[in-house]
């Protein structure tokens, strides 16, 4: 019975789950002093890993009939640079956006692809190595998957925020600009008081649209992935619980149907949000070239 | 303290019910238009599959979110936890 006591309810196992690897323990909401170490490692590591691929291929790259991997690489890089040319339509800046918008992608699909790893593989490992490291094994944290926390994904979409307002800048003049901030989206009027009080509504629609499509951007993968996660994790309880009770033996059964079925509507679910991410990130940014 | 658990159940359910409602919604239709209209100009289909791809995770995302933030009261309750 001792040993049942300390086995960790539903509830215990997935809040446990939910805990950052951090240097203190988050208070606020907004709490700019912590940080997600196991987000920032995973996130550098995959990172990494995409580029030594890419380098693998273009060092190898031939003109001649291209490998597999070859191949594939220049698939990717046809369908980005299709999707750049349909958005933006300034070839000098399409020079560093098409990059970045291969990069937002691979990069991205990466962090969430660490979503299919099963939930406990990594948690259980870093559990041994924090625990040989002297410390308390049940107090070892790591969530695997960066895209599934918040700062990881506001982060992206608030870098892509200062792009489209340094392109805003570049393209249009810094006067331009500010003239069309007080002048988008209702335009203006000829008598002066008019046109104030319409410059400060325009002003006012345009910070509200800046900060909704940052927000939404931020929120729509993390969402994605966060729900993604949990998800897996209610199926991961579900083959534990067996362990527990005598009528649940079927319930690995389940475990494994279960987990089978989402890790495959997964599949598509971490593509397509990568996808969405680099295409409203070149959407934007292109919103950034056009002026009213 | 067991008033506030069912309220808050009956929140996540309602949470992932009417998000479902509302995606399902919005799926079907686009589903339907894109079919109708690849029905009737079959060249453009390509282009069109990419934007209802791109439509359909918008589509799905608020949906998502709802199910996450359902699902985290459901386990993670900072309701009770007070």
């Amino acid at each position: 019975m001792a040993a049942e006591a300390h086995a960790p309810t539903a509830s215990e196992y997935i809040v446990h789950h939910l805990q950052h690897l951090q240097n203190i323990k988050q208070k606020a909401v907004i709490d700019m002093s912590v940080v997600n170490y196991d987000s920032v490692i995973v996130g550098l590591l995959v990172g990494g890993l995409g580029l030594f691929f890419f380098w693998l291929a273009a060092r190898k790259a031939t003109s001649g009939v291209p490998g597999r991997w070859q191949a594939a690489v220049e698939i990717m890089i046809e369908m980005v640079d299709t999707q750049a040319k349909a958005t933006i339509h300034n070839a000098q800046s399409r020079k560093l956006i098409a990059p970045l918008a291969l990069t937002v992608f691979v990069w991205i699909f990466l962090m969430n692809a660490m979503d299919l790893l099963p939930v406990d593989l990594l948690p259980v490992i870093w559990a041994q190595i924090w625990g040989a490291a002297g410390n308390d094994p049940h107090h070892a944290y790591l969530r695997i998957v960066p895209t599934a926390d918040l700062s990881t994904t506001m982060g992206l979409s608030v870098s892509v925020l200062v792009l489209c307002l340094i392109y805003s800048v570049k393209i249009k003049g810094l006067g331009g600009w500010m003239h069309e901030l007080v002048t988008a989206p209702f335009g203006t009027s000829k008598n002066p008081i008019f046109a104030l009080i319409l410059g400060v509504i325009n002003l006012f629609m345009q910070i509200i649209e800046y900060v909704a499509k940052t927000v939404s951007h931020g929120m729509r993968l993390f969402g994605n992935m966060y729900a993604g996660e949990l998800v897996f994790m209610l199926i991961a309880v579900m083959g534990g619980a067996a362990a527990m009770s005598l009528s649940g033996v079927l319930l690995p059964v389940g475990h494994i149907i279960a987990g089978t079925i989402w890790a495959i509507f997964h599949i598509l679910i971490i593509t397509l949000q990568a996808f969405i991410f680099m295409m409203l990130t070149l959407i934007y940014l292109g919103q950034a070239h056009e002026s009213h | 303290m067991e008033n506030i658990l069912g309220l808050v159940a009956l929140g996540c359910g309602l949470i992932v019910g009417l998000g479902a409602i509302g995606a399902s919604i919005g799926i079907g239709l686009m589903g339907g238009k894109f079919l109708e209209a690849s029905a009737r100009q079959p060249e453009l289909m390509n282009e069109l599959q990419t934007k209802m791809f791109v439509l359909a995770g918008l589509i799905d995302a608020a949906f998502l979110i709802g199910v996450a933030i359902a699902l985290l009261f459901a386990f993670a309750n900072p309701f009770v936890l007070a």
